[in-house]
């Protein structure tokens, strides 16, 4: 079976076939960009993940140090109260390592626990959810059933018991964050491709004599993707939060040479009276990379909805 | 209305059952041997042979499972291994602390929320609403235990207004007939043990309902400023009613509707946030409890609370299904 003329059906820009052709004739996502770059939430939003990806990517660069190395310069008073002077721009953290150097390899961390986990629920969510809403009947049955009992249990408590069970490791905080995704992705995925179903696309297709299959994967699948990308990098933010909690509960990567946001706090925070800079500097930088990801979502939602268009 | 509750209740079985296969299995592939971990590191192997024997553990996969469920059916959730306390006990035992700083917070999240949200939704676009919207974003991206540990360096340990943990000074001796250190406090007339467990609140309730009073803002805004535009509203005000009236009764009632079920799906997600203000805060509650439960592998525990909190959520969801009804006469009809 070959793919249906592009004349018949235009996946790119059937989302609401009526609205679309008669204001401008451009595509979802060509007009939902150009919103985004009007959007001043969505470029501060932008900066700030680009920021973050880069400080990830070239925290071997950039750090004036390397990771974990510890300097203890003073034995007797501890190194962590003289705070920031010229040699290290924010201190000595209380094992004797240059902050700002585990502040730029924490954010690798954070990079790569976000990333995957997210990529993990998509993965996963996305599945299930193009299950049950691409095939029905006792399949949407079956999946949404296991949904629920997912969703009976708060997402951070259901990645708590997942993390406890795995052991402590980078791998497992993936996937504890991972599957308290799956059935957000699940239900959104779902939900959007029964919304689809029904369109006018979809019954071209049907009438063209295009398998059940290359319906959903190629037609119904591409066109419920919107919601479904906005929420990944919502979640991103969330997954990003996450991980600091569950390190911050002890369940993290509790190797010393991995700088992980979450666990500086941890440490910072027996300190706290002598020296709040430690666990402040981690907290920050969470909120603010959560922050980033969290506007460019939102923005991105707005410029996707379609009743934003003019 | 009766139906509708029935139908609703009915889908709870399968996936609380759903929940007890998915708790039993979770259990099992934990690493570590419990026997072990109770017993410490000079464990004989006739100890843990002993232990496999009286806990079940050395009894086939599925009757374990069907030893579990009959004894779940019995009203019986097990014992915690380590303190050899009944696990239902423990959790009725430890709910006060959780449900005090839960409703604190919630208190906190729509006393604030709501008005805040309808401001904004009134003003849409304003430098008020701008502001409430950024404040909001934020609120979402603060995690909820650096929030917590900010509260407690500038408030308690900087300004020295409020306590910086547990729910009560330690120099105080009360009686706790309730378990709810606050209303104890009321019960017993002791006026200033009721104040003290106030104060012990207040910065728990706020690290832990910053995230709630973010999203009952932004839901109860962009409600409002739906339902603003809605013809009945323009009727109602051409109508010259009071503008107290308008408010009240024509856009309220009708905004408040996802206002609500936002509301109860936060009561249940309070419950896991717990775990986290409970510890910056060190208050002795369920979730501290469940944490140091994991923390030594007890099966039990692990399985009674989760199974708890998860029927406690699925049951105030359905208590917000439910209250659709009295909200919105539109849901009673169909």
């Amino acid at each position: 079976m070959t793919t249906p003329p592009d004349v018949l059906v235009s996946p790119a820009s059937s989302g609401d076939a009526d609205s679309s052709e008669s204001t401008s004739g451009e595509s979802l996502w060509r007009g939902a960009f150009k919103r985004l770059r009007r959007s001043p939430m969505a470029i501060i939003g932008a900066a700030i993940m680009v920021v973050f990806v880069a400080v990830a990517l070239l925290a071997p660069v950039l750090a004036p140090y390397e990771p974990a190395s510890t300097q203890w310069t003073n034995l007797s008073t501890p190194v962590f109260v003289q705070g920031s002077n010229s040699e290290h721009l924010l201190g000595i953290d209380r094992w004797g390592s240059d902050m700002l150097t585990q502040l730029l390899f924490g954010a690798r961390q954070s990079l790569i626990i976000g990333v995957v986990s997210t990529l993990i629920g998509l993965i996963a969510g996305a599945g299930l959810g193009t299950l049950a809403g691409g095939f029905g009947g006792w399949v949407d049955s079956l999946v949404m059933r296991f949904v629920d009992i997912l969703l009976s249990i708060p997402s951070l408590l259901l990645a708590i018991s997942i993390a406890a069970a795995m052991g402590k490791s980078s791998f497992a905080l993936m996937v504890a964050i991972g599957a308290a995704q799956v059935p957000i992705f699940a239900r959104l995925l779902r939900s959007s491709m029964l919304g689809q179903n029904r369109s006018d696309y979809v019954v071209a297709a049907e009438s063209l004599g295009l398998r059940r299959r290359t319906i959903i994967l190629g037609h119904v699948l591409p066109n419920s993707l919107g919601p479904t990308i906005v929420q990944a990098t919502l979640n991103l933010a969330t997954a990003i939060i996450e991980v600091a909690a569950l390190s911050f509960l002890g369940l993290g990567n509790d190797d010393p040479a991995v700088a992980e946001w979450g666990r500086m706090i941890v440490s910072g925070q027996d300190r706290f009276l002598v020296a709040p800079w430690l666990a402040f500097y981690p907290g920050v930088c969470i909120a603010i990379t959560a922050l980033g990801f969290t506007l460019l979502g939102e923005s991105m939602r707005e410029a996707l909805d379609p009743k934003q268009r003019r | 209305m009766l139906r509708f509750a029935l139908r609703r209740m009915a889908l709870l079985v399968p996936t609380l059952f759903g929940l007890t296969v998915l708790l039993f299995f979770w259990v099992r592939i934990l690493p570590g041997d419990p026997a072990r971990s109770l017993l410490g590191q000079r464990a004989t192997p006739e100890g843990i042979a002993k232990v496999n024997e009286r806990y079940g553990f050395d009894q086939p996969i599925w009757k374990q499972y069907f030893l579990y469920v009959k004894a779940l059916a019995g009203g019986d959730f097990g014992s915690s291994i380590k303190l050899h306390e009944p696990v239902l006990d423990a959790f009725v035992n430890k709910l006060p602390a959780t449900i005090e700083i839960s409703v604190a917070a919630l208190l906190f999240a729509i006393l604030l929320g709501i008005p805040l949200g309808y401001y904004a939704g009134r003003h849409i676009g304003g430098w008020l609403d701008t502001t409430i919207v950024s404040g909001s974003l934020l609120g979402v991206t603060i995690p909820v235990f650096f929030l917590a540990l900010l509260l407690k360096y500038v408030f308690a340990l900087q300004l020295h207004l409020l306590p910086t943990q547990g729910r009560q000074d330690a120099r105080m001796t009360t009686d706790h007939p309730t378990g709810f250190y606050t209303l104890d406090g009321l019960l017993t007339g002791n006026f200033s043990a009721f104040t003290d467990a106030c104060a012990h609140l207040v910065l728990p309730g706020l690290a832990l309902g910053t995230i709630p009073l973010a999203i009952i803002v932004r839901i109860t805004r962009a409600s409002v400023a739906e339902v603003v535009h809605e013809d009945y509203v323009r009727t109602a005000e051409a109508k010259g009613l009071l503008r107290g009236t308008v408010n009240r009764r024509h856009i309220m009632r009708n905004a408040l509707l996802p206002v609500v079920t936002t509301i109860g799906l936060q009561l249940g997600l309070l419950f896991a946030g717990a775990t986290l203000t409970e510890t910056v805060f060190a208050i002795d509650g369920v979730g501290q409890y469940l944490f140091n439960a994991i923390g030594v592998r007890d099966y039990p525990v692990l399985q009674g609370f989760i199974l708890f909190i998860a029927l406690m959520y699925s049951l105030i969801n359905l208590l917000v299904d439910l209250s659709y009804g009295l909200i919105d006469p539109r849901v009673r009809v169909s």
